[in-house]
C-alpha cells in the first residue's frame, strides 16, 4: 500500500526488463536484434495477452455478465482467432493510459488494443511499433449543457479534467498556448475517477478523444445533459501497438486489421463467409484461403481469414455492433471508396 | 553520541591480540567471508545492470537522463515554484517533489497533533470521550487508506459549484473547486520578513535554553518573551516597513468559470491531507497511549503528591518520559505518511509519483523514472530518520 498501485506495477515492469532472460533477448530467431519471438511465446502460453482500456463503453467494458465487450475487445478476439483458430484464447488485461506502455514493454501484454495514438516519439523511443490504425480520431471537449458553452475558445479560465500519460494532456497544454486560453488541469489516472469528478462538477470540461467522449456521454444516465463541443484540436490516429523489433508478429496484427477491412470492401460478412468459399472473385478466394497460401506466409493457418471473420465479422460489422449504438459515425473511418481513410492493401 | 548513553559493556573491551593469517583465526575468517559476500552482491548488481542495459538496447528503449532537459509539455495545476508546460521535465519533477513535501510536512505536523489529542482522550476519565476515541482508532485503522481518500475526495466534490459557493466570511469561498481565502501579493519584502522571523525563532530558542541553564545555576528567572517579541515580531516588521511596507490585498472573486485571485486550497490537496492525517492519527494515538501507559503509575502518584494537578502532571512529568517510548515508533509513522502520500495519483494530486509516472510514460524511461521516485523517497525518509534519531538521542534517558 506504500506506493500507488500503478507505481508498483511500473516497478515490477522495470524489474522484469532488468531480469528478463538474456538468452531470450539474444535469440538468433530475431535477427533484427528484436526481443523474443512473440508468436512462439504466445503459442507456447496458449493465450494472447491483450491490453485494453479500464472500461470505456463501446471500446472495452464488461457487460452485465462480466464478459468484456467492445470494438477494442473484438480486435483482441480477432487476433486470438488468427493465431489459435479460437477467439476465446485471449486474456484481456485492463491498463490505464499511464501504465499501458510499461505493460507492453515488460511483456505483461503482447499487444495493445486501447485507444492509443500513434506518435513519432512513442514509435521511436518507447520500444513500440504501431502496425495499423484501426480508428481515426481527434481530441475534443465535453461540457455540461447547463454551462452554456458552445465552443472551445469560450473555455478561458475553466477547470478541465484530463487523464495523465496521454496525448490528450499534452495537446491540451499546446492548444492552451496557441489559442491563448488559460485553464486549470485536474489530472486523475483512472477513467472512472476522472468521469466521476467531471460529473460531480469538479471540472467545467472533460477532454479526451472524441470517441472516448461519445462513449462516456452515452454511458451517463442522461446523455442529453452533456454536450460535445464541435472543436477538434488534434489528430488522434488510434493504433494497435506491439513491441518493437518483432516484424513477424507486427505483420499478423497489421494484416488481421486489413483482413477486417478487405472483408467489408468485398462484402464478406460473419454470416456469409461460408458461402463466400465459392465466390469466383480471385481476391475473395485468397482472403478466405482457398488459393494464394497467404495464411502460411504470415505463419498462420490457410483458413485464418474464415476463422477470424466467423468470430468477429468484418470492420463495418464490428463498428456497427459496438460504436454505432453509442452514436459514433463512420466519418473518417469509412472505406477509402466511400470517402473515408480506411484502406486495405491488396491481398495477394 | 553523548557519553551518557554509551552502553557500559562497551567500556570493557576484550584484550587485543595479533591477527594470525590462518583459517582458524576467527577475524581472518570473518574478513574472507565478508569479501566473498560483497563480491557476490557486487557481481549480482553488475549482472543486473549490464543485462538491463542490454535488454533496453535490444528493445530500442531510450536510456540515460538526457530527457530531463527536454520540454515536459504536461500541465500541472499546483506548483510552489513557477511552472509552465514549456518547462523541462526536471522542473516538472521538482514541482512534483515540492508537492510531495507540501503534503508530507503538513501531514506529519497535523497527524502528530491530532493523534496525540486522541491518544490522550483514550485515557481520559470521561467515559464518553474515551470510548469515542477508541472507536475512532479502531474504525480508521481498519479501512484501507485508498478507500478513505476516495471517500474524502467524493465528499469534497459534493460541495456546491463555484457559482453557488458557500461564503462563510468576507472573501472566503468554499466550493467544489476548493477553499478560497483572501491573501495579498507576495513580494520580496515579505520573503525577507519571513526569513527574519525564522531566524528570530531559532535565536529565541537558543536564548531560552541559555536562560534555563543560567536559572539552574543562580535561580534567577529570566523571562524569554521580551527577547521573543523583539526577534520574532519587531525585527521582521521593521524589515518589512523599511522595504516600503508593501501590502496589496488579493481577494478571490468569481470571474467566468472560477474564482480568480486569493489563496487556493484545492480539493485534491485537501482530500489527500485530511485522508492522510485522520488515518495516521489513528496509529499515532495508539503510540501515544502506549507511551503514556508505559510511564509507571508511581510517577503520577508522586507528582500528584507534590500538589500538581492532572494537566500539569501530564505535561510536565508523564509526557516527557513517555516521549522516550513514543519517538521510535513515531518515526515509522512519519515515514508511512510520506510513502502513503503517493496514493495522491488516485485523486488527482500531482505529487512526485504522478509526475514521474507521466514522465516515464512519455519518455519510456521507466528505470530512470523509478530511480528518481526512489531517490526522492529515500532522501525524504533518510532526512526524517536522521532528524528523529537525533531527537531521540537528545531526549534519551540520561544516566547520572
Ligand atoms: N489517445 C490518447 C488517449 C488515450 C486514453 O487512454 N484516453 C482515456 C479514454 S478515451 C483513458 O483511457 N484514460 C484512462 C483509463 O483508461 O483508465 C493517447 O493515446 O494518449
Amino acid at each position: 500500500m506504500a506506493f500507488g498501485l500503478s507505481a508498483m506495477r511500473t516497478l515490477a515492469a522495470a524489474f522484469a526488463i532488468g531480469t528478463a532472460a538474456p538468452a531470450l533477448a539474444q535469440a538468433p530467431a530475431a535477427p533484427s536484434g528484436g526481443p523474443a519471438n512473440t508468436l512462439d511465446a504466445v503459442k507456447a502460453r496458449g493465450t494472447l495477452a491483450c491490453g485494453v482500456n479500464t472500461g470505456l463503453a463501446g471500446f472495452a467494458q464488461p457487460d452485465s455478465q462480466g464478459v468484456w465487450r467492445g470494438f477494442d475487445v473484438e480486435y483482441c478476439r480477432a487476433l486470438a482467432a488468427a493465431i489459435f483458430g479460437d477467439a476465446n484464447k485471449v486474456k484481456l488485461v485492463s491498463t490505464t493510459a499511464q501504465v499501458r506502455f510499461t505493460a507492453l514493454q515488460s511483456g505483461e501484454v503482447d499487444v495493445l488494443s486501447r485507444n492509443t495514438t500513434w506518435t513519432l516519439s512513442r514509435d521511436t523511443s518507447l520500444g513500440l511499433d504501431f502496425p495499423a490504425i484501426n480508428f481515426f480520431d481527434g481530441q475534443g471537449f465535453m461540457v455540461k449543457t447547463s454551462l452554456g458553452v458552445k465552443a472551445a475558445k469560450e473555455l478561458d479560465g475553466a477547470t478541465i479534467c484530463v487523464a495523465p500519460g496521454t496525448t490528450t494532456e499534452q495537446n491540451l497544454a499546446d492548444w492552451s498556448r496557441s489559442a491563448a486560453v488559460k485553464f486549470t488541469p485536474v489530472v486523475i489516472e483512472r477513467l472512472e475517477e476522472i468521469v466521476a469528478a467531471f460529473v460531480a462538477g469538479r471540472c467545467d470540461a472533460y477532454t479526451t478523444d472524441v470517441s472516448g467522449l461519445a462513449a462516456t456521454r452515452a454511458a451517463q444516465t442522461k446523455p442529453a445533459d452533456y454536450l460535445i463541443l464541435p472543436d477538434v484540436i488534434s489528430k488522434e490516429p488510434l493504433a494497435l501497438g506491439v513491441r518493437q523489433g518483432d516484424a513477424r508478429f507486427a505483420d499478423i496484427v497489421r494484416w488481421t486489421h486489413y483482413l477486417l477491412l478487405a472483408a467489408e470492401e468485398f462484402g464478406i460478412t460473419q454470416a456469409n463467409v461460408d458461402s463466400m468459399m465459392t465466390d469466383p472473385r480471385p481476391e475473395v478466394q485468397r482472403i478466405v484461403g482457398k488459393t494464394g497460401g497467404l495464411g502460411p506466409m504470415l505463419g498462420l493457418a490457410d483458413n485464418w481469414g474464415v476463422t477470424v471473420l466467423k468470430a468477429v465479422g468484418n470492420y463495418g460489422e464490428v463498428f456497427k455492433r459496438h460504436l454505432e449504438p453509442i452514436g459514433i459515425q463512420r466519418g473518417p473511418n469509412a472505406q477509402w471508396n466511400k470517402g473515408g481513410l480506411q484502406y486495405a492493401p491488396p491481398f495477394r | 553520541m553523548p557519553e551518557s548513553v554509551t552502553d557500559p559493556r562497551q567500556l570493557r573491551l576484550p584484550p587485543k591480540r595479533p591477527i594470525r593469517l590462518s583459517w582458524s583465526d576467527e577475524r581472518v575468517r570473518g574478513i574472507v567471508w565478508q569479501v566473498f559476500v560483497v563480491g557476490i552482491v557486487g557481481s549480482l548488481f553488475w549482472w543486473l545492470w549490464s543485462n538491463t542495459a542490454h535488454n533496453l538496447a535490444v528493445r530500442r528503449i531510450a536510456t540515460g537522463f538526457e530527457f530531463l532537459r527536454r520540454e515536459a509539455g504536461l500541465p500541472i495545476a499546483e506548483h510552489l515554484v513557477d511552472y509552465n508546460p514549456t518547462d523541462t521535465y526536471f522542473r516538472a519533477l521538482l514541482v512534483g517533489f515540492l508537492n510531495t513535501l507540501k503534503v508530507a510536512v503538513v501531514g506529519i505536523v497535523l497527524a502528530t497533533i491530532l493523534g496525540t489529542l486522541i491518544g490522550i482522550a483514550r485515557l481520559s476519565r470521561n467515559w464518553l470521550l474515551a470510548k469515542l476515541a477508541a472507536v475512532y482508532v479502531e474504525v480508521i485503522r481498519d479501512l484501507p487508506l485508498l478507500l478513505q481518500l476516495l471517500f474524502w475526495y467524493a465528499l469534497l466534490q459534493g460541495l456546491p459549484g463555484p457559482r453557488q459557493a458557500m461564503n462563510p466570511a468576507e472573501g472566503v469561498f468554499l466550493s467544489n473547486r476548493g477553499l478560497k481565502l483572501p491573501w495579498f501579493e507576495w513580494t520580496d519584502a515579505h520573503s525577507f520578513a519571513l526569513l527574519a522571523f525564522v531566524l528570530g525563532a531559532i535565536a529565541t530558542w537558543l536564548y531560552a535554553r541559555q536562560a534555563t541553564a543560567k536559572r539552574l545555576l543562580d535561580g534567577r528567572n529570566r523571562p524569554a518573551w521580551p527577547f521573543a517579541l523583539l526577534a520574532m515580531l519587531a525585527v521582521p516588521i521593521g524589515i518589512w516597513a523599511a522595504m516600503g511596507a508593501p501590502f496589496t490585498p488579493d481577494i478571490p472573486k468569481l470571474r467566468g468559470f472560477n474564482f480568480q485571485g486569493g489563496l487556493n486550497i484545492s480539493p485534491e490537496y485537501f482530500a489527500l491531507l485530511i485522508g492522510l492525517v485522520t488515518y495516521t492519527a489513528g496509529f499515532v494515538a495508539e503510540i501515544v497511549r502506549a507511551g503514556i501507559q508505559a510511564v509507571p503509575h508511581g510517577q503520577w502518584e508522586a507528582a500528584q503528591a507534590l500538589g500538581l494537578h492532572r494537566g500539569q502532571v501530564l505535561r510536565q512529568i508523564v509526557l516527557p518520559q513517555a516521549l522516550r517510548v513514543i519517538i521510535p515508533p513515531m518515526t515509522s509513522q512519519y515515514l508511512n505518511i510520506t510513502k502513503n502520500s503517493s496514493l495522491a495519483v488516485a485523486i488527482g494530486y500531482q505529487d512526485i509519483v504522478s509526475i514521474a509516472n507521466t514522465t516515464l510514460n512519455q519518455t519510456g524511461q521507466a528505470i530512470e523514472g523509478i530511480a528518481i521516485i526512489m531517490l526522492v523517497y529515500l532522501t525524504i525518509s533518510l532526512s526524517i530518520s536522521l532528524f528523529m534519531n537525533w531527537y531521540n538521542g537528545r531526549i534519551a534517558l540520561v544516566e547520572r
